[in-house]
């Protein structure tokens, strides 16, 4: 039973991974751009579920509105910086958001300061299901758990069946070629890096009320969603899926197992899996 | 900031000049001023508790009309940023460059042991307003080397008889994997065996991830009669979160190190009731000192509270006090200096208090009950606690 | 071109003169300020190798860096100096030896999962010194005395002088210089940059690429050892966050600042950032904005890779050649 909820757990906590790396890979694989800001996406996203919740009352209506606000940010950074680094190395994309990482929690200071706060839950999601006589498992993870789910079937859907996704898959297959055809990549890109900002201040604002809302807490997930897209495939929507419940439950486990090394444990998974496979378990179609 | 620092002495002049009448002020400007050097975070996870001790020690310096053994004081400030790597150079900035008398600082442990080692070296005088690691005043200890906080064994080791008094007599402790959670994790080890309990279960997460729930999982089949945890800042306000929801409150009482509901009580909500911590001081501690120091910090800084960070920063500012009134405000007379601040008894918002041997605190530790948005004090859990000082060379 | 080349000679003799004579303006900080920098122009440097010249962007430098430094670190004994001479050569043969074996490794990926792996196996060191009792945990471990040179009772350097110290940093800066300069001129730099041009037609010309890109790995990660051994010994503290990638970020942007493909870019680089960060804390000039300077950092290299892509030393050939040009017309 114990390591059944084990398994629950590591299950859930890779379904969040899983939508904060669904943006990072649709961006690194369609756009060819390294995002170090990803983390700070997320941050960006919980303190607007903080901002929103007080402003409206409510997480239901925080969530439309600051979805709006993430996809207007994302368009405008993509438009006044990262199109100038399409045509260049990757280095000068990582260096550029390795900037705006400390822009964006300089900002954070100034504007919100450097306490912690919290989200409430909301009240309906607000209770706990026994599982066993001491342990309970809070609702609000389990619909965590659920939005992930239907975003990622959403996201396959859309990529797979619709002419969006079509001209999405063709940008990344072959830039030159699906220019000629008439895709517009310039506003095909300007899109893909919106929708990977929303999806991670969607993942942050959803996430606020169970993991509080406070200063640098986009670092520390930043490196662990690299991780995730890199194991899975850049690019590769099922990949991220597949490598996101692998670090989840390897995470856990080895929490549980292993506490000494549990830190090195998912850094080593992925060695392991680069070796095997260079290019990640699922390559991008 | 040169302006500013024009105006604000004019404005001190004047001030001097027609609050005292016939001022004393020449006599004293022919002394320079006392160089304060405060190495704190001011950016980073921590940044606001670097604020807080920042306004507690001014708070103590402006009380005694900004002057220390009658000598003004000029601030030179550095942000340490939480960085170890940087902590050796930054500490010189202030020792080399701005040429300080005495260093306040720091948060971050590891950024401590930096500060720890230049203080050696160059023989600076150095107050440490918060980090808790033991090292400071253990095996790393020095004469020119004060803390006005804790250390980290002292926050916890009262704990273990907490709890066997209510008749818990086992425990599973859950820290972060990092040198303070694991020098906490002692001190209750300690403390709970000599009281008759067993710790059965260490679950150690590496830092500073915050996802909880496998550990509570553990937790939760393993059944102890208590849990006992270190967290602070945001990761705190998850760790009380993620036990509430996961139904564990309730059914296994919940303890802490104090800072686990430090700052994190408006995040946590209804998770954090009824959790109860030891620490040196809580927000709630009715006493007079402790009502005209939250009155006074308040009116200083347009109604901010006051927390258990600028407590420890005001007493740094009352220690330096007790030391320069000894020598006049006469810092090369070394000696004399340090021995006074050994022998100051400080009037701290949180209790009197004076050093160990070691020059770390002996405090009282209060247990406080996680009430409404409060830490209320329930009671002393430890009188006069010093801190063992293991490896001191100066006992 | 004769002439740009020309004068950046001169002012990489004339830079280097003013390091030499600094000591004598005697100010503490600023001597150990300078020190600093010379240590992470070496550091800068030994990723210009992999990143510059061969086109490996690393995100795991940090890596040897740190090794290097915790090897100094454990071999120290606690109340006397370690020798120099044994302590140096250990800890650059353990670096290569890391260096290798993560080379091997990581070497079979390509773009952006190198960055990735060179990334994951940083932070597994970062992890290994953080969570295990291995060299002090988290809060690090100090190097009580610093090590010596001396060979009996003949000591010429004392390295816990700060002058001296800052010679011996000098010295090897210098040394690091023309080592590399020495490496990219021979054949086997040469097959270096060509790989980093077209890696497909080296190989086809019968060039073991693999081996080309292993021995450009090993030369940069025990380089970067050399720096990381020195700053264990200036400042006597190590720490794991020497090991973090934040670390890495920071050697990289230097790289970007000072220029990449010519060595005393690196150089430029990291006295520029260096000095560039101490400009932005100052509250001099920056009043209360100063304790902001992460946010003017920030701004600073969103700018510097914006609008200068290729670093502050094409600027100054380009001022150069320009000046070349105006003198010829």
């Amino acid at each position: 039973m114990d390591y059944l909820i084990q398994i629950l757990n590591g299950v859930q906590y890779g379904l969040l991974l899983f939508l904060l790396a669904s943006g990072l890979t649709l961006i690194f694989g369609i756009m060819g751009v390294i995002n170090l800001a990803h983390g700070s996406f997320y941050m960006v996203g919980a303190y607007l579920a903080l901002w929103l919740t007080r402003l409206t009352g409510s997480l239901w209506l925080a969530l439309p509105l600051g979805v709006l606000a993430a996809v207007a940010l994302g368009a405008l950074l993509e438009w006044a910086l990262i199109r100038r680094l399409y045509a260049r190395d990757h280095l000068y994309q990582v260096l550029l958001t390795f900037g705006l990482i400390l822009v964006f929690e300089e900002l954070r200071s100034l504007l919100f300061g450097n306490d912690v706060h919290g989200v409430p839950i909301p009240p309906a999601l607000n209770f706990s299901i026994p599982l066993t006589e001491t342990l309970s498992y809070p609702v609000y993870r389990l619909f965590i758990s659920g939005v992930c789910l239907a975003l990622a079937a959403a996201m396959y859907l859309v990529i797979r069946k619709t002419r969006l996704g079509m001209m999405v898959r063709a940008g990344n297959s072959n830039r030159e070629m699906a220019q000629v055809l008439g895709v517009d990549i310039p506003l095909v890109f300007t899109f893909v890096f919106a929708l990977g900002v929303a999806l991670a201040a969607f993942a942050g604002m959803i996430a606020a009320p169970v993991s509080s809302v406070f200063p640098g807490m986009g670092n520390q997930i930043l490196i662990i969603c690299f991780v995730v897209v890199v194991i899975g495939g850049i690019g590769s929507i099922t990949g991220a899926m597949v490598a996101a419940l692998l670090i989840g439950i390897a995470d856990t486990l080895g929490k549980v197992l292993l506490p000494q090394f549990s830190g090195m444990a998912v850094y080593l998974l992925m060695a392991v899996v680069l070796i095997w496979r260079p290019r990640g378990l699922f390559q991008a179609t | 900031m040169s302006q500013i620092t024009n105006r604000r002495a004019f404005l001190q002049v004047v001030g001097a000049v027609t609050l005292g009448g016939i001022a004393p002020a020449p006599l004293l400007a022919q002394q320079s001023k006392l160089r304060v050097g405060l190495m704190l975070p001011y950016t980073g996870t921590y940044a606001a508790l670097g604020t807080a001790i920042t306004n507690g020690f001014k708070l103590a310096v402006d009380e005694r009309k900004g002057r220390l053994g009658g000598r003004e004081i000029e601030y030179f400030t550095v942000d340490d940023e939480s960085e170890p790597a940087k902590a050796p150079e930054n500490t010189h900035r202030l020792v080399q460059r701005d040429k300080v008398d005495v260093l306040v600082g720091t948060v971050h442990s590891g950024v401590l042991l930096g500060m720890v080692k230049i203080a050696r070296e160059s023989g600076t005088l150095l107050i440490c307003p918060n980090a808790g690691a033991g090292d400071a005043t253990g095996p790393m200890c020095a004469p020119n080397i004060f803390r006005t906080s804790f250390s980290n064994w002292q926050t916890t080791y009262p704990l273990g008889k907490v709890l066997a008094d209510r008749g818990l007599k086992t425990a599973v402790f859950i820290t972060w994997n990092y040198a303070a959670g694991k020098e906490m994790l002692a001190g209750f080890q300690e403390g709970f065996a000599k009281a008759g309990g067993k710790l059965v279960k260490e679950l150690l997460l590496p830092f500073p991830q915050v996802e909880f729930q496998p550990l509570l999982t553990e937790a939760a089949s393993i059944k102890p009669a208590a849990v006992v945890a270190f967290f602070a800042g945001g990761g705190a306000a998850k760790f009380l979160t993620d036990y509430a929801a996961a139904g564990l409150k309730g059914k296994i009482p919940l303890f802490g190190s104090g800072f686990l509901t430090d700052g994190v009580l408006d995040a946590a909500g209804a998770a954090a009731q009824d959790v109860e911590t030891t620490l040196h001081y809580g927000d709630g501690l009715s006493t007079p000192r402790n009502n005209a120091f939250r009155a006074a910090y308040r009116k200083s800084y347009k109604n901010l509270e006051p927390d258990v960070y600028a407590v420890q920063g005001y007493d740094a500012g009352l220690l330096l006090a007790a030391g320069m009134d000894a020598v006049k405000g006469d810092v090369s007379r070394k000696k004399e200096l340090i021995a006074a601040m050994e022998r100051a008894r400080i009037d701290s918002p949180r209790g009197a208090w004076t050093l160990s041997k070691a020059h770390n605190p002996i405090q009282d530790f209060y247990l406080r009950k996680v009430v409404g948005k409060e830490n209320r004090v329930m009671g002393v859990a430890h009188k006069a606690l010093a801190d063992p000082a293991i490896g001191c060379s100066m006992k | 071109m004769q002439d740009s080349d020309r004068l950046i000679r001169w002012l990489i003799v004339l830079g280097a003169v003013c390091l030499a004579l600094f000591p004598l303006a005697g100010s503490t900080f600023y001597l150990q300020l300078l020190t600093k920098i010379m240590i992470m122009a070496i550091f800068a440097m030994s990723l210009d190798l992999i990143v510059g010249y061969t086109g490996l962007v690393s995100l795991g430098q940090s890596a040897y860096f740190g090794f290097a430094a915790y090897m100094l670190a454990l071999a120290s004994p606690k109340g006397a100096a370690a020798s120099l001479w044994l302590t140096l050569p250990g800890a650059l043969a353990a670096t290569a030896a890391l260096s290798l074996a993560i080379g091997l490794l990581v070497l079979r990926t390509a773009g952006i999962y190198f960055i990735m792996v060179t990334l994951a196996f940083a932070q597994m060191l970062y992890y290994l010194f953080h969570d295990t009792g291995l060299g002090g945990g988290s809060d690090g471990i100090y190097i009580h005395v610093r090590p010596s040179l001396a060979l009996g009772d003949f000591n010429p350097v004392n390295l816990a002088d700060h002058t001296h110290f800052y010679y011996l940093v000098f010295a090897l800066m210098l040394g690091a210089y023309l080592l590399l300069r020495a490496v990219i001129a021979s054949p086997f730099g040469r097959v270096l940059v060509a790989i980093r041009e077209n890696p497909v037609r080296v190989r086809s010309l019968g060039f073991q690429v693999f081996n080309y890109k292993l021995g450009a790995f090993v030369l940069a990660g025990t380089l970067a050892g050399l720096a990381g051994y020195l700053s264990a010994c200036q400042f006597g503290f190590v720490n794991p966050e020497i090991l973090s990638w934040h670390y890495s970020g920071i050697v990289l942007m230097m790289l970007l600042l000072g220029g990449m493909g010519r060595l005393y870019g690196a150089v430029i680089g990291a006295f520029a950032f260096i000095l560039v960060q101490e400009l932005f804390s100052l509250e001099a000039l920056f009043g209360d904005f100063a304790r902001r300077w992460q946010l003017s950092m920030g701004v600073f290299i969103v700018l510097v890779v914006l609008l200068l892509p290729r670093g502050l030393s094409d600027l100054v050939e380009r001022l150069g050649r320009g000046a070349a040009k105006r003198a010829a017309g």
